[in-house]
């Protein structure tokens, strides 16, 4: 790109690129000293720092609670992981190869709901749930983070689907496979990469969503869960530990993702170079 | 190639729509219905009684906690607009592709770390006794409260949308067609006239829809407002939670919930309508 021709004063192109560098602080900057605090002493943190200690990590391996939790939010994230994938690699095929009447309807079904507030999501979770005797259990999580981890897995693997050539399939037809040989060995192969990173996004969403869950989980608190209610009661430095813990997860998770995604993505990929 | 219903296509096509509306569509549709449930002697029981809606509605602080919800969200989604923008402009216009890419990446990573524990982090910097004003104490300045007010409820706001709203500038500015910009400098447009005049109206849709984004994060936020903002002044979000945990009151609850979705679905509507009415110019009256 030529844009280097374009602007040519050096004072404008620092001072913007600067601000870039002051944007990134300041996204990161809570980030970052969750890191640092998580491996310091003092009960209330500031600056300047205590002394390195590993006590906050041992308050937190030694709670059962926080254990039972991650337990929790392990088994649910990856359930919900797999569902979701499911459902949107299903939605992805679906909008990719058919066309019919109240197909609008079906894609804002598909994609509308992480857009409602997780606050009213929870309401009607839990009153819904509640009323069928679903609360208050673990599958009440689940049922709640399919719905909105879904439309992640469809919006991945459909931007999959649209690099495939579209004459793949009926190629395949003519060659005499019927549809479910066509699915099993051009389609899933080709999507392949799309469905373990749809699947590792929608479990990283699941094991940092808080506020569905607490509405409907009931006793069976998951991990985020937890860390709300250190917020609301004892603060302490313990939440930096768990939180710091949580985001190794979660960023194992998106890396994989990454890497999946971008790493063997085949032709289409390599020609934008 | 259309064909008839189909075995395969149904199999693909409807679990997900099984799924949305047995738990998206009817728990929200359930939401409309228990807003005319009555309660009594602390049981819910079915009806059909506007109580609710007359009573939510005829109360102040239900009103004052609106106020302030629109209030907040309205100003957070403007700074956060303006606060993204130069940030989006310079990473589209000022960085290497390897560079934005990175850019890129790095933006994504805030989505993956828990907003708990980001917010819980701000507490330290802006507690009495916490970082800023211990830097701010090296230069003899302060100490300032800056805990439990709006402004930190603001910064909590930013840590939740900035993310999201400088990625979505980005998208609508890396769509930009350069040779427009370049046609304005050749005409001898100055800087600044060429990002107010070429390139906001070019990325308008873009723009508009990052800071609706911000507008619907912010306003069903109940955490920042409550962990750093000190949960005063109230908003919908708070009333929510404190009316939902506090005991039978769901039905009110639901009034508050169904009035926040109507709220967002205008909002919403203004916004998209705003975005595209520069598109087709004179097409508007």
């Amino acid at each position: 790109m030529s844009s280097e021709a374009i602007n040519r004063n050096r004072a404008v192109d620092w001072s913007l690129r600067a601000y870039i560098v002051l944007s990134y602080a300041f996204v990161f900057a809570p980030i970052a000293a969750s890191f640092v605090f998580s491996l310091n002493s003092d009960r209330f943190p500031s600056i300047p720092l205590g002394h390195f200690s590993l006590e906050w990590y041992q308050a937190v391996a030694s709670d059962p609670l926080v254990w039972q939790g991650l337990g929790n939010t392990l088994v649910i994230g990856v359930i919900v992981g797999v569902i979701s994938t499911l459902l949107g690699f299903g939605a992805a095929y679906t909008d990719y190869r058919y066309n019919f009447f109240g197909k609008q309807v079906y894609l804002a079904l598909a994609l509308l709901p992480p857009t409602i507030p997780v606050i009213i999501m929870g309401l009607a979770m839990l009153a819904f749930l509640s009323r069928i005797d679903l609360s208050g259990r673990a599958i009440s999580v689940i049922i709640a983070h399919v719905v909105i981890c879904a439309p992640f897995a469809m919006a991945i693997i459909r931007l999959r689907l649209s690099q495939m050539d579209p004459a793949l399939e009926p190629a395949a037809w003519n060659l005499g496979a019927s549809e479910w040989a066509t699915m099993r060995h051009v389609i899933v192969p080709f999507t392949k990469p799309a469905i373990f990173g749809a699947l590792f996004i929608t479990m990283a969403v699941s094991f940092d969503e808080f506020a569905i869950a607490w509405f409907v989980s009931g006793l069976n608190e998951t991990l985020p869960v937890k860390v709300l209610g250190f917020l609301q009661g004892q603060v302490s430095p313990r939440i930096n530990a768990i939180g710091t813990f949580v985001f190794v997860i979660s960023m194992t998770l998106v890396i994989l993702a990454q890497v999946l995604l971008s790493g063997r993505t085949g032709p289409t990929a390599a020609d934008k170079e | 190639m259309r064909r008839a219903i189909s075995l395969y296509g149904l199999t693909f096509s409807l679990p997900l729509l099984v799924w949305q509306l047995l738990f998206f569509v009817f728990p929200l549709a359930f939401l409309v219905a228990l807003s005319f449930w009555t309660v009594k002697n602390f049981t819910m029981r079915p009806d059909f009684d506007p109580v609710n809606w007359v009573t939510m509605f005829g109360k102040p602080v239900f009103w004052q906690a609106y106020g302030t919800t629109v209030a907040l969200a309205a100003s957070a989604s403007a700074l956060a607009s303006v606060l993204a923008f130069p940030c989006s402009y310079a990473i589209t216009f000022k960085l290497s592709d390897s560079a934005r890419r990175w850019a890129i990446f790095l933006m994504v990573i805030p989505f993956f770390t828990s907003y708990l524990v980001r917010v819980y982090s701000w507490q330290i910097f802006l507690s009495d006794a916490g970082i800023v004003n211990v830097i701010l104490g090296w230069f003899g300045l302060g100490p300032y409260s800056m805990l439990n007010t709006p402004g930190a409820t603001m910064v909590g706001y930013m840590t939740l949308s900035l993310p999201l709203v400088i990625l979505l500038q980005l998208f609508s500015l890396v769509f930009i067609d350069r040779t427009l910009i370049e046609a304005a400098h050749n005409m001898r447009c100055g800087r600044l006239r060429t990002v107010f005049e070429v390139v906001i109206p070019s990325a308008r849709v873009g723009l508009v829809i990052a800071a609706l984004f911000c507008f619907i994060l912010t306003f069903g936020d109940f955490v920042s407002p409550v962990y750093l903002g000190g949960g005063d002044p109230t908003t919908l979000s708070i009333l929510i939670t404190d009316t939902t945990k506090s005991g039978q009151q769901w039905p009110r609850a639901a009034v508050i919930a169904l009035t926040m979705i109507g709220t967002l679905l205008a909002v919403a509507f203004l916004a998209v309508r705003f975005a595209y009415a520069g598109q087709a110019k004179g097409a508007r009256k």
